[in-house]
């Protein structure tokens, strides 16, 4: 398990049952590396401003967050972490290496709207 | 809007430490930081050097101060960015993106460096996807690849070396004719055979479609261009000091490095300046510690005479 402050997701079961049952979901899956921890930062000061979305983290060698690394959509990244938003169980969007507030925001904005 | 005795711009050890010390002090103390707190010291996989601590990883040690500082009364806002500043009269006013305004009598500017890019489009594009900046964090998707490591400083060096554990071939390409790393680093990179060294050569373009599969490198010598078939780029160029916000207020040297006294006080009365930020030689975490103590006292003195 990671030690972040976030919600954690810790099998590809709870995955789906999360992706299934809330509309928008951000998952960060990486390790405590100074590539993700900023990606986690972000995160958990966005974690209040966002009501709509549900935000986790999974961790990148969990030989269950094959979930995630097989994604198609991740088959070109090469760095971590892997962050996938999730619209109605289906991946919006996803995104590899480091990302920065203005970054994670335009996205969540684009995907999943911008709060009130 | 939420009045502090001092705002600390910056949440790295200078500017933690000397949340430490002036909450210690019964001063209100806000720090803010547009990144994770911890600054630069949460990429240091290991710290052996900082003294009565035998082993630490930087995180963890980020951590500790972070936990220190909160525990004293610091409100620390991180992942924050500061979107206007007027720093230049007696009360300073700050207001960051998405939280109150807030003013304060003094401030410390510890916002340290941020890694330098090589500024290319096909830099960003192949973010994730080919390039990266921490061999630690993405060196096993190189496993068998051959790859690139641009810098020529120690970092570059060192984190050359550490990547041979994976990448089959690893290429160093460096500005200048000679590297600026210590002599050891610089020996066990030139002795490594699986390590080849391109000096006084730029990289000009990433290429590759989905992922990266070439880098385009040029010659600083006779401008003649070759393309190196490699699938990885990691970036070690160096810090640039962050002070362009602070460019029209403050002195700052043509390294963009902030003036200051032996008090670390600026030219702008009640602003003080602390860490990798401020015109100095040596750049440690016991270095930063230092300087957000002597400026936190700095600071101590100067709102107890005004």
């Amino acid at each position: 398990m990671l030690g972040t402050n976030l919600n954690h997701i810790e099998s590809a079961s709870s995955l789906e049952k999360t992706i299934n049952e809330n509309e928008n979901v951000m998952v960060c899956c990486g390790r405590m590396g100074p590539m993700c921890l900023p990606v986690y930062d972000v995160m958990e000061n966005l974690e209040d401003k966002y009501e709509d979305v549900k935000f986790f983290d999974m961790e990148f060698d969990n030989p269950e967050a094959a979930i995630i690394r097989n994604l198609p959509e991740c088959r070109s990244f090469q760095g971590l972490p892997f962050v996938v938003y999730y619209k109605n169980g289906k991946v919006a969007k996803a995104t590899s290496s480091i990302q920065n507030k203005d970054e994670v925001k335009a996205i969540l904005n684009d995907k999943f709207g911008t709060p009130e | 809007m939420k009045k502090y005795d001092t705002i600390i711009i910056g949440a790295g050890p200078a500017g933690l430490t000397a949340g430490i010390y002036l909450a210690r002090a019964k001063r209100s103390v806000l720090i803010i930081d547009s990144g994770s707190a911890g600054g630069q010291m949460i990429l240091t996989h290991k710290i052996a050097n900082y003294p009565g601590v035998l082993d630490i990883s930087g995180y963890e040690l980020a951590n500790n101060m972070k936990k220190q500082a909160k525990s004293f009364g610091c409100k620390i806002l991180s992942s924050s960015d500061i979107t206007k500043l007027d720093i230049a009269g007696k009360e300073k006013f700050i207001q960051v993106d998405g939280e109150d305004d807030f003013s304060a009598d003094s401030v410390i500017i510890a916002t340290g460096g941020e890694p330098r890019s090589l500024g290319l489009d096909s830099e960003k594009k192949f973010k994730g996807k080919g390039i990266s900046y921490c061999a630690t964090c993405d060196g096993d998707f190189f496993q068998d690849k051959d790859i690139v490591v641009i810098g020529g400083g120690n970092s570059a060096l060192e984190e050359a070396v550490s990547l041979t554990k994976y990448a089959s071939s690893v290429t160093i390409v460096h500005q200048f004719d000679h590297f600026q790393g210590y002599e050891h680093a610089i020996r066990e990179a030139q002795d490594h055979p699986k390590i080849k060294i391109i000096l006084e050569s730029d990289v000009e373009e990433f290429i590759g479609d989905e992922s990266l599969t070439s880098v385009r490198i040029k010659s600083n010598k006779d401008g003649s261009t070759q393309d190196l078939n490699v699938t990885g780029g990691f970036i070690f160029i160096g810090y640039i000091p962050r002070t362009s916000v602070f460019k029209d207020i403050l002195d700052i040297n043509n390294r963009g490095e902030i003036l200051v006294d032996s008090d670390l006080k600026t030219n702008v009365k009640g602003v003080f300046a602390a860490g990798d930020v401020i015109e100095k030689k040596v750049r440690q975490v016991t270095t930063a510690v230092s300087d957000g103590s002597v400026a936190a006292l700095g600071v101590i003195d100067f709102l107890n005479s005004h």
